[in-house]
């Protein structure tokens, strides 16, 4: 009998790491291929919802602080606020720190606020029996210059009725939303609000010994507290009602060019004195720690959340390869049978998991950053105390698709093992 | 060469032991083709999984070129399945979402063969058995003959020293099956060591040699 020449193939030995890989590769793509459309469409439907889970539910929920965030900024602070030291009432020396403000690099706007607090009366001309409350409330004033600060702020847009400040406006005022009953209907002895008060009403507003009438020009609804508790006036009339005699102010709130870096601004600001008159804060210094905490608590809140969500497409992914695996038991068996490595067998069991995933993931970062992201931009959730915002860096979301891929591959790898290691000959013969 | 020393297999059933080998001692040369026969229950496909390494004799040993199998790890016997042996089953055995081409190349790339070269050779393996104009086919797509011819493809696509075959023909009907011992008849004499599973007395006496086997045991032993 003719004798075969069996090939040389020393090399063939031993089935390294790189060919386990390539043939899982091999069969994972064809099975891929292979499957049922609705099926794959179905799992990669589960990935795809449960990476939205992951990334939007906590985005959200961060996000209402965030908007909130944004709002202080854009409307009250800017990027920088310039404000008095703790144990002042006032920004000594303000002309002269608001020139220093206008020279320094990547300087934008500017907007000057004279505040304080008062007190705001509408029935003050009534007669009132003994121990009867009036129709008050109490609210901060805010002195501001209208056009500087529609320029700053562009808060007219937040004019609900009425209609905003004229630099001529002596008599008038604004109102915020929180300090009427209207709006805030809060029944509590502690806490007044104003019940009769409409545009074209007359109010006194009462600073320490210093009262005046004003006309109620306009109602502001911004969801930032410097304006829905305030009352906001002309800055000479709040000068007045304060008794300050100078030009020195509350608060300076700066806007900076697109690109500068708060920091630099700020270590300018100081270097050039403004220091020694007032304490200087970027953005994020100012915001109040309350809103940091909440944001943090809202971050663990939405992430246990995610968890949940992440648990169950790892059952569902599980639940997946477990059925896929023992219905192919005997596929398994053969291929074991014919040599196939049985790394190459759970490895395409791992990459048509981590495919699962992947197509999962790609289609979550399309919708959140083409589509939910841009749609909550536009169309902000009102929440009484912000407008919600999605937040979702792309840090981020690939973050928790990585988060989602590894616990994917593990779902798909554990069952797969628990197949692959049962008898091959069993396997084959299907007992 | 493959050899059996005091090869016994033995299945627990309830209480009582069953003996599907005893104790068999043979050997089979490098390029004969052997055929195993004998009634069912005769213990001949049990023999057929302890030399082709798919089962763990209950003692003895199994060499194949001087190599001893029973004791390896699994990894080395997966090893030695893939290089050295190919196996043809009763009911062809080739996995349904590959092709006939992919069946066919799948242990060459299990061995390391590139892409390329695997193609190649799988290629001409189909052309072997006659069937290189179905290869883009899916099982689904072929009837049973032809899928056996698949598996016989990938049985020898690799070269292996030995081709072990369960009943090849058992699921085909009586042409079908001529034309698969022809093919095995054929690679016999290319120098291909086959060891055939069969109980059809026709296709047994197309081998060299015929081990018959009752209640485990080696009844006769006769070269054609």
């Amino acid at each position: 009998m003719a004798k075969l020449e069996k090939e040389n193939l020393p090399a063939y030995r031993q089935a390294g790491f790189s060919r386990n890989i390539s043939v899982g590769w091999f069969l994972a793509r064809r099975e891929l291929k292979r499957a049922n459309i609705w099926t794959t469409t179905l799992i990669v439907l589960v990935m795809t919802l449960t990476f939205l889970n992951l990334v939007v539910v906590s985005g959200l929920l961060v996000g209402l602080i965030q908007g909130s965030e944004e709002s202080y900024k854009k409307y009250a602070i800017g990027e920088l606020i310039i404000s008095p030291f703790l144990n002042r009432s006032a920004i000594e020396q303000t002309p002269e720190v608001v020139k220093i403000v206008k020279t320094m690099p990547g300087y934008d706007r500017h907007v000057v606020r004279y505040t304080g607090s008062a007190r705001v009366e509408s029935d003050y001309r009534k007669t009132i029996k003994p121990g009867e409350k009036r129709d008050g409330a109490g609210a901060s004033i805010s002195g501001v210059d209208p056009i500087s600060e529609e320029k700053f702020s562009g808060v007219s847009k937040f004019v609900i009725r009425g209609s905003f400040l004229d630099p001529d406006d002596g008599d008038s005022i604004l109102i915020g939303k929180n300090l009427l009953y209207e709006f805030t209907p809060i029944e509590s002895p502690g806490f007044q609000t104003l019940k009769n008060v409409e545009i074209g009403s007359r109010v006194k507003v009462t600073v320490g010994d210093t009262s005046k009438e004003y006309f109620v020009k306009g109602i502001m609804s911004s969801k930032v507290d410097e304006f829905d508790n305030a009352v906001v006036m002309l800055d000479s009339e709040a000068r007045k009602l304060t008794n300050r005699a100078d030009l020195n102010a509350s608060g300076i709130a700066i806007k900076l060019a697109p690109g500068t870096d708060p920091a630099i601004a700020k270590k300018f600001l100081i270097d050039s004195g403004v220091g020694e008159y007032a304490r200087v804060q970027t953005a994020a210094e100012a915001f109040p720690k309350f809103l940091q905490d909440i944001k943090n608590t809202f971050a663990i809140l939405g992430s246990a959340i995610s968890a949940i969500g992440l648990v169950v497409a790892s059952i569902t992914i599980f639940i997946v390869i477990f059925v896929n695996a023992i219905t192919r038991r005997r596929y398994i068996g053969i291929l074991k049978g014919i040599g196939i490595n049985k790394k190459a067998i759970l490895y395409s069991y791992v990459y048509q998991a981590t495919i699962y995933a992947s197509l999962g993931i790609a289609l979550g970062l399309v919708l959140v950053f083409f589509l939910i992201k841009p749609y909550f931009a536009a169309n902000p959730i009102d929440f009484p105390f912000s407008d919600g915002i999605l937040v979702a860096t792309i840090s981020g979301a690939f973050g928790r698709a990585g988060i989602l891929l590894v616990t994917t591959m593990i779902a798909g790898y554990i069952p797969a093992r628990i197949v692959i290691r049962q008898n091959t000959l069993s396997a084959i013969l299907g007992r | 060469m493959i050899e059996a020393k005091n090869l016994t297999k033995t299945f627990q059933s309830g209480d009582s032991q069953i003996i599907a080998i005893n104790n068999l001692t043979f050997s089979v040369p490098q390029g004969q083709f052997l055929a195993v026969t004998g009634k069912s229950g005769s213990g001949k496909s049990t023999l057929l999984y302890q030399l082709g390494l798919l089962d763990i004799p209950t003692s003895g040993e199994v060499f194949i070129d001087g190599t001893e199998y029973t004791k390896e790890s699994e990894n080395a016997r997966t090893t030695s399945r893939l290089n050295d042996l190919g196996y043809i089953f009763q009911d062809y055995a080739i996995l349904p979402s590959l092709t006939a081409l992919e069946n066919t190349m799948l242990p060459l790339l299990m061995q390391g063969y590139d892409k390329k070269e695997a193609l190649e050779k799988a290629k001409k393996a189909l052309d072997k058995v006659g069937l290189l104009d179905r290869m883009n086919n899916l099982p689904s797509g072929l009837s049973g003959g032809q899928q056996q011819r698949v598996s016989i493809a990938r049985a020898i696509s690799h070269n292996p020293k030995i081709i072990f075959a369960d009943e090849p023909t058992a699921n085909l009907d009586s042409e079908t099956s001529r034309h698969v011992m022809d093919a095995f008849v054929k690679l016999n004499k290319e120098g291909q060591t086959i060891i055939m599973v069969t109980h059809e007395k026709e296709y047994a006496e197309l081998a060299d040699r015929v081990i018959t086997m009752a209640d485990g045991n080696i009844v006769s032993d006769v070269l054609n």
